[in-house]
């Protein structure tokens, strides 16, 4: 009975955010509307809600509220100084280029000083992405909570995503060659298979030998099942059609992520029903795999029904994710488009889709109050809520400023 | 034969003093060896992109972002001979006859853009072994190496570059060494060469690096320096030996005046012979540039990161007499802004990059709005093929995050930091910068504030020749772009 009253009269941490243009992402933007946060969860979204009793009113009036934002490439939580090896827990430097069974929820650090840093521009969750090799392992969720409250301990989850590339980098791990990532990576599906009908066998070591380690085939059983998305790094148009075969041919779910020539091959693309997680500014031929970049790939891939995804594909700098959207709109895409591509599009692609990336009762309530628009520098971030919960507007980068601010006089 | 000759002479002239014979004729005198350290002529260089001359053109009812901190609006911009022929408030100003007029309604006119910071050309696009040429990591200091002779004038990030707003950067040498050499401002005008691109009598730069990066490139292989001791000892002995160097040409040029004299005199027959012709230090490239910033023909900019470091570089330019132009990333400028402001050296930085090492941890998003704040030259820098094209909005994020702060700095203020302020820092204030009658043509209209992330440069224009129109067909200017499937530079 107290239970139910509390629920109905409002809780602790329960909140209302009253009168502000809702872009729900999912569906209608809805002017004067209103969201209920209770639980960690969305509970209400609609025009003219009445505050309930005991929900602490945010007043939007004049405000953007938008799901949180998403960054969906990242190191956040496994680097704070890329300089300093001891900080660095995304790449695994071993010998063997595939790395599969590798989690990242198993490095995390939540309470990263980056955190604060992002999520000060309005990024809510991040998918902590191993890097290096040819198969660099599996990423994981992770939402952005306030670090000095309970909620970090429970703030991520995994395995996410299986990782490995078909680029460059992953060929110069792989014999320096294109031809060996492929042929290493389908012996290792083939092997995965063997190894997930003939598994007693293997323990009984009555099987012929196997590509790589116990624990990598058995973490490619999720990839096999569908259950896991392979993201695929691919810059070159030909290696993303090496990738789109390669996922017909072994039936996967997969996910491109580079993708600077990805407009060449946009068709097969959309047709494939295979999301690009790419980085908007990259226009300009930095390698020989991306000898084609151009700024409008976004608005191009977009354009021809391919589920688009930006990415800053940066750790300290992901507080720049809405800028780097903002440079998508300037360079062809819609504005929808845009925020679509780091809320929801994210979602869908790691199979979050369920529980992030709108504004819909039943998600998680990461969501964030903005004084205009989010891309703009001249807009803040005003309200960030993650899981439920506000965050604090502070980072260790404001107490800095602050303590000079005041010894200076400015 | 030339000492045989001298001492003939002095022999012939001693006997005329005594014997009073009629002084010889001039002809038997041997040409003067000169100066001992001759340097390579300078080209008679101008960068005027246009040929023939462009035509005058008149931008009507812009708001005219004058890059000094104040602006015109509506306002009338007319260019004309490479020139800022006239510039005021629309009604006042008189667009010439002929001159081609372009509608400013709703858009802004700033300022070329200006880099105090880019590795463009020296570590080019595609970012290949092949390409990487800035850094001459074989040795400490290497200030005897220039920038310049490893431009590679097709890369193509200088088109891209120039599409958002830029005609001005300095190329640096990289931050491998403590002293990693000089540095050249260029106009970024399509040429074959990179002389052809110089700013007409701009000053060179000299490249100096604090920190992490030297003691990491040399320590990490058993050499000097390993430390940040190591660093400032490898800088302090190359100004102590170019201050040596300094002394022993300005002695050396005072024997020669004196000698000349001499000579010129007893070429009249006027005096005794002058005795062996003085001659000046072995010329030393790497002595010569840091004696060229001593005297202020070469400006100094220094990577640093840490206000610590910042200080022990002011210390030690004290110490021994050069000035520092501008520190560079100095993601700790807001620590000392003051002391920044008092000594009037400027800080090249960005606007958020911060922690990808531990020199870089400290960086906060009001760094430049406080250098700013506090009267110091604060500068938008790039370091980036990519943020160049964006310096624009890096000035903005860098703008609306200091106010938010509370600092007392303008939209007008953040244009001065990737213009006016940029162009002291290199020299060059003289003739851009700031959007000023008789100064160069080098202006951009931007089709909305250019402090919007939708900004665009609609049109951009290096003494008075347009380099970019985002209106029209685009053609690659860079030979390497030739026959990919890209057509066009967006946005």
């Amino acid at each position: 009975m107290i239970a139910l009253t509390l629920l109905l009269l409002g809780a602790p941490g329960d909140l209302a955010l009253v009168g502000g243009k809702v872009i729900t992402v999912s569906g209608a933007v809805i002017e004067g509307g209103t969201v209920l946060v209770s639980n960690g969860k969305i509970t209400r979204v609609g025009k003219d809600l009445p505050a309930p009793a005991g929900f602490e009113v945010i007043d939007c009036a004049n405000k953007w509220v938008t799901p949180g934002l998403i960054e969906a490439s990242t190191r956040i939580g496994v680097v704070e100084i890329d300089a300093v090896a001891d900080t660095v827990d995304s790449a695994a430097s071993v010998p063997d280029p595939i790395r599969a069974a590798v989690r990242m929820d198993d490095a995390i650090n939540p309470r990263s000083a980056l955190i604060p840093v992002a999520r000060r521009h309005g990024v809510t969750s991040v998918v902590v992405t191993p890097n290096g090799g040819l198969v660099a392992g599996r990423s994981a969720w992770l939402d952005l909570v306030d670090g000095d409250s309970p909620a970090w301990t429970h703030a991520f989850w995994g395995p996410l995503a299986m990782h490995a590339g078909l680029d460059a980098s992953a060929a110069g791990m792989s014999g320096n060659s294109r031809a060996m990532s492929i042929l290493r990576l389908r012996e290792l599906f083939e092997d995965a298979r063997l190894y997930a009908r003939q598994g007693p066998a293997f323990e009984r070591n009555a099987l012929r030998k196997l590509t790589t380690s116990r624990l990598d085939l058995a973490a490619m059983a999720d990839v096999l099942s569908k259950k896991m998305p392979l993201v695929i790094a691919a810059y070159r148009a030909s290696d993303i059609l090496r990738a789109l075969e390669l996922a017909k041919q072994e039936g996967l779910r997969m996910v491109i992520t580079g993708g600077n020539e990805a407009w060449l091959v946009a068709a097969q693309l959309a047709a494939a029903k295979v999301p690009v997680i790419l980085g908007p500014l990259d226009n300009d031929p930095g390698s020989f795999q991306t000898l084609n970049s151009r700024a409008d790939n976004a608005a191009l891939l977009a354009a021809a029904g391919v589920e688009v995804v930006l990415s800053t594909e940066q750790s300290h700098l992901a507080s720049n994710l809405r800028f780097y959207a903002g440079n998508a709109v300037r360079a062809g895409m819609t504005f929808e488009a845009a925020l679509r591509a780091i809320t929801l599009a994210p979602a869908l692609a790691f199979g979050a889709a369920d529980r992030y990336g709108a504004l819909e009762a039943g998600r998680v309530a990461n969501l964030v109050v903005w004084s205009g628009d989010p891309f703009e520098p001249s807009t803040a971030a005003e309200v960030v809520v993650v899981k439920g919960q506000r965050t604090p507007v502070e980072s260790r980068q404001t107490r800095l400023r602050a303590r000079y601010q005041k010894r200076l006089g400015l | 034969m030339k000492t045989s000759a001298l001492v003939l002479l002095a022999g012939s002239l001693a006997c005329a003093t005594t014997g009073g014979d009629p002084p010889k004729p001039k002809d038997e005198l041997p040409a003067r060896f000169g100066q001992s350290t001759p340097r390579e002529p300078e080209l008679a260089i101008t960068s005027t992109v246009g040929r023939p001359v462009p035509a005058a053109v008149a931008i009507v009812g812009a708001t005219l972002l004058l890059g000094n901190g104040t602006r015109i609006s509506p306002g009338t911009i007319v260019l004309e001979n490479g020139r800022i022929a006239a510039i005021g408030p629309a009604r006042d100003v008189v667009v010439p006859r002929g001159a081609t007029t372009v509608d400013g309604a709703g858009k802004f006119v700033t300022p070329g853009l200006i880099d105090t910071h880019s590795h463009i050309g020296v570590y080019a696009s595609p970012g290949v072994k092949a390409t990487a040429d800035g850094n001459e990591m074989t040795d400490p200091t290497t200030p005897y190496v220039f920038s310049e002779h490893s431009f590679w004038p097709q890369d193509p990030g200088i088109q891209r570059a120039v599409a958002g707003g830029v005609t001005t950067i300095q190329v640096l040498p990289g931050s491998g060494n403590v002293i990693g050499g000089r540095a050249v401002t260029l106009k970024l005008a399509p040429r074959t060469e990179a002389r052809a691109m110089r700013f007409p009598d701009a000053p060179n730069g000299l490249k100096m690096a604090c920190g992490e990066n030297p003691k990491r490139v040399y320590g990490d292989t058993g050499r000097q320096p390993m430390s940040r001791m190591g660093n400032i000892f490898k800088m302090r002995q190359a100004w102590i030996k170019a201050r040596a160097y300094r002394l022993s040409q300005v002695k050396y040029e005072n024997d020669r005046k004196i000698w000349d004299k001499k000579y010129e005199a007893a070429k009249d027959g006027k005096g005794d012979a002058p005795g062996a012709e003085p001659l000046g230090p072995d010329r030393d490239l790497g002595l010569e540039t840091l004696a060229d910033a001593m005297d202020g023909k070469i400006l100094v900019h220094v990577h640093c990161y840490r206000a610590d470091e910042m200080l022990q570089v002011l210390a030690l330019s004290h110490e021994l007499g050069f000035k520092v132009t501008s520190f560079h990333h100095a993601v700790e400028a807001y620590k000392i802004a003051d002391v920044l402001a008092r000594e009037n050296v400027a800080a090249s930085m960005w606007s958020d990059w911060w922690g990808f090492k531990l020199e870089a941890w400290d960086s906060i998003e009001e760094n430049i709005p406080m250098v700013a704040a506090a009267g110091g030259r604060a500068i938008v820098h790039s370091d980036s093929a990519t943020v160049i094209q964006r310096l624009n909005q890096e000035a903005a994020k860098a703008l609306y995050a200091g106010k938010r702060a509370g600092l007392k700095v303008s939209e007008d203020d953040a244009i001065t930091w990737v213009t006016r302020n940029p162009a002291i820092a290199l020299g060059v204030a003289d003739r851009v910068g700031t959007l000023e009658k008789g100064k160069m043509a080098d202006v951009v209209l931007w089709d909305r504030i250019p402090l919007s992330t939708y900004a665009s440069a609609e049109r951009v224009w290096i003494d008075g020749a347009l380099v970019h129109d985002r209106g029209a067909p685009p053609v690659k200017w860079s030979d390497f772009e030739v026959g990919t499937s890209v057509e066009e530079v967006r946005p």
